[in-house]
């Protein structure tokens, strides 16, 4: 019992290294471990597969490096399945710092699957306003797009010839790391009856499955997992899935730690409420 | 009279209440003059930004200046500052945008603020990691079900639930979708109705405190 | 080479932030201050890219909307904060935008949230089957959440005994956010390390 009561006082720092270890190791030997997609997903790689050829897609990149691992896989999986299918996307940032991120992904797919700028796709780069935003695009997107992201005119591309509003994009997918989700919801999806689908990290994941119950949003991709399981149904795994292995033992682990340090604790605890009874 | 809170009050109030307005009756002019002031917001909006990197500046020209504890660092943040701004002017001349891909600016975005900033929350996993094993205890009914929830949850959303048993996931959808979901429902209901409460008394000039 | 030396610098200044786990040092400290300037002139460098010059000068200069001139007045005085005697501009562009967001904040609660959620919570129940079962629970839940919320009245007697009730299903959500929580943080050291393995010491053997 001693050796538990030690255990429950060791540095942090080995705490660490164990935590390091377990997630390197995996990400090494590369070990198979089944994905399978779950409904909110395949709910929103149905919907998107299903479209009509020609249909454009509006992408909310609302994201930073902060949570790239997530996001940008999902990212590149969307984009491959919008391409595949002859889709456009059109893509905005209400996330600076995401910008780039949005523009890398966009470009590499774009390139992988020989899609032509102003043509299959757009990038109209960050605007602020935010929630002024979702609601003015809700009559002209040119209000806050007059331009590019490099600052063209965008009546100058053929892809915005017949776009406006909500009413001419099929699905707004917004790629999530707070809550601007939830004014996308209120806004384009309440009042434009836009229809949505969301890409939450998984710290949020969880506050959205309320929109997803009242079909508020028609699928929720969240975190790695997500992203993991979007890669499956592609069919082209990539970072997500290479990251699942490390996901999973470093889950084991934590969970471990949980069960020895509460071990510890009750037997320090009955150790003391022993001591006072003498 | 100009310097008193009236003149913004009422600005308030005309704005909030043309936003409702144009909410139920969008045709003109309501329409018009709801996308023009929601136009004008926007680019209102881009100036807090100057705000806020004037702030930060001036905090830390003023530690360099009185030689506070670690002044050096903040000669970092200037540098730094300096570096970006640069590179962002030169990167406007050189390809008409600093977003070009070419340019130093999306250089330093890629090398220095993705890393910085990836790493920064990634630290967070360790510290997840120590305080599951040194502070999350099952002290009574209610933390035991957190853990008990938290478990079944991480081991469910992961591939090795699946190989440990079928019904892990299976289990952990359901909870996600009934429970846990009806308790966030709950709560963000309350705080709906909080904002609500808080908008409408900002259009009515009775919640002063933005003003101070 | 420019991308081999972008690729040390990153892996550099990852191992500046992670240097902090063994304890606070200098190489932490500068990496925190760097990442905070850096930022800092990212958003101003934005700032003008992408508000002032594609939303104000270009439609004032090229297309001739002077009457932009009025929010770019209000952006202005937004600045007078700095200024101690003339700081109570600034109190117009905040009402301004404080007002926008609370109008829009009103209708779009009630439409876009509150009354859909109600909606969808008012469930069949008809039968005696799990999806019954469910329903009820979806329910009860909502409600004796909204109750444990309610610090209006005392929590005794049956509103007591649906405060408790709600508490064990915030327990239930908190800890489903916990483990997605533990989910997100173990992602970015995943992205992070996979950096470090395979774009960073890949490059040094080569690959």
């Amino acid at each position: 019992m001693k050796i538990f009561e030690k255990m429950a006082h060791i540095d942090r720092r080995y705490i660490y290294i164990l935590i390091a270890i377990v997630v390197i190791v995996p990400l090494l030997i590369k070990p198979k471990l089944p994905i399978i997609p779950t409904k909110p997903v395949k709910d929103i790689f149905d919907y998107v597969e299903n479209l009509p050829q020609g249909s454009n897609i509006l992408i909310s990149i609302d994201y930073d490096a902060a949570s790239m691992p997530e996001q940008q896989p999902f990212l590149e999986a969307l984009l491959r399945q919008c391409f595949r299918n002859k889709l456009k996307p059109v893509m905005i940032v209400q996330w600076q710092l995401g910008a780039p991120l949005g523009t890398q992904g966009l470009e590499k797919i774009a390139k992988e699957c020989n899609a032509i700028y102003g043509i299959d796709y757009i990038n109209l780069g960050y605007r602020p306003g935010y929630v002024a935003q979702m609601v003015g695009i809700g009559r002209e997107i040119r209000d806050y797009f007059s331009v590019d992201y490099k600052n063209v005119s965008v009546d100058s591309f053929p892809i915005m010839k017949n776009i406006h509003n909500y009413n001419d994009f099929a699905l707004l997918l917004g790629l999530e790391a707070g809550a601007t989700y939830l004014a996308w919801v209120e806004y384009a999806g309440g009042r434009f009856k836009q229809k949505i689908a969301l890409s939450l990290n998984a710290v949020s994941a969880p506050d959205a499955y309320y929109f997803y119950q009242s079909k508020q949003i028609i699928g929720l991709v969240g975190g790695m997992k997500g992203s993991a399981e979007y890669e499956v149904l592609e069919n082209k795994p990539d970072l997500a899935v290479a990251g699942m292995a490390s996901q999973s033992y470093s889950h084991i682990v934590i969970i471990l730690f949980i069960i020895f340090g509460n071990i510890a604790f009750f037997i320090e605890k009955n150790r003391k409420r022993k001591e006072g009874g003498k | 009279m100009l310097k008193g809170k009236n003149i913004p009050l009422a600005i308030t109030f005309i704005v909030g209440i043309i936003m409702i307005v144009s909410f139920f009756i969008p045709h003109r002019p309501f329409g018009d003059i709801e996308q023009i002031s929601l136009r004008w917001y926007s680019i209102i909006a881009g100036f807090t930004m100057v705000l806020g990197v004037d702030s930060l500046l001036g905090l830390h020209f003023r530690k360099i200046k009185r030689k506070e504890e670690n002044w050096i660092h903040s000669i970092f943040l200037i540098a730094g500052f300096v570096m970006v701004f640069i590179a962002g002017v030169w990167g406007t001349i050189q390809y008409g945008s600093a977003f070009d891909e070419r340019s130093f600016f999306t250089y330093i975005y890629n090398y220095f603020i993705v890393p910085l900033q990836a790493t920064m929350f990634s630290l967070l996993a360790f510290f997840v990691a120590s305080a599951s094993y040194r502070a999350f205890r099952a002290r009574n009914r209610d933390a035991a079900l957190l853990l008990i929830t938290a478990v079944i949850v991480m081991l469910g959303r992961v591939p090795i639930g699946e190989v440990i048993s079928p019904y892990l996931p299976k289990f952990t959808d359901w909870i996600m979708e009934v429970p846990q979901m009806a308790a966030k429902r709950g709560i963000g209901l309350g705080i709906a109705l909080g904002s609500l409460g808080v908008a409408i008394r900002i259009i009515l000039g009775i919640e002063r405190s933005y003003l101070s | 080479m420019a991308t081999t030396i972008g690729i040390w610098i990153a892996a550099g200044l990852t191992l500046f932030i992670y240097s902090f786990l063994y304890k606070d040092n200098p190489f932490y400290k500068f990496a925190e201050h760097l990442y905070v300037g850096i930022t800092a002139g990212y958003w101003l460098i934005y700032t003008w890219a992408y508000t002032i010059q594609p939303m104000l000068l270009e439609p004032i200069f090229k297309n001739k909307e002077f009457i932009l001139i009025i929010p770019a007045f209000f952006g202005i005085i937004m600045l007078t904060r700095w200024f101690p005697s003339i700081s109570w501009l600034s109190r117009w562009s905040i009402a301004f935008t404080v007002g926008i967001g609370a109008g829009l904040g009103v209708t779009g609660s009630i439409q876009g949230f509150i009354l859909p959620q109600l909606r969808s919570t008012i469930l069949p129940i008809t039968g005696f089957n799990f999806a019954t079962f469910n329903n009820l629970l979806i329910i009860f839940g909502v409600i004796t959440t909204l109750i444990y919320f309610y610090f209006s009245k005392e929590h005794k007697g049956v509103f007591g005994q649906g405060a408790k009730i709600g508490m064990t299903f915030i327990m239930i959500a908190f800890g489903a956010s916990f483990g997605y929580t533990v989910m997100a943080r173990i992602s970015l050291l995943i992205g992070r390390i996979y950096f470090l393995m395979f774009d960073w010491i890949g490059m040094l053997f080569g690959k």
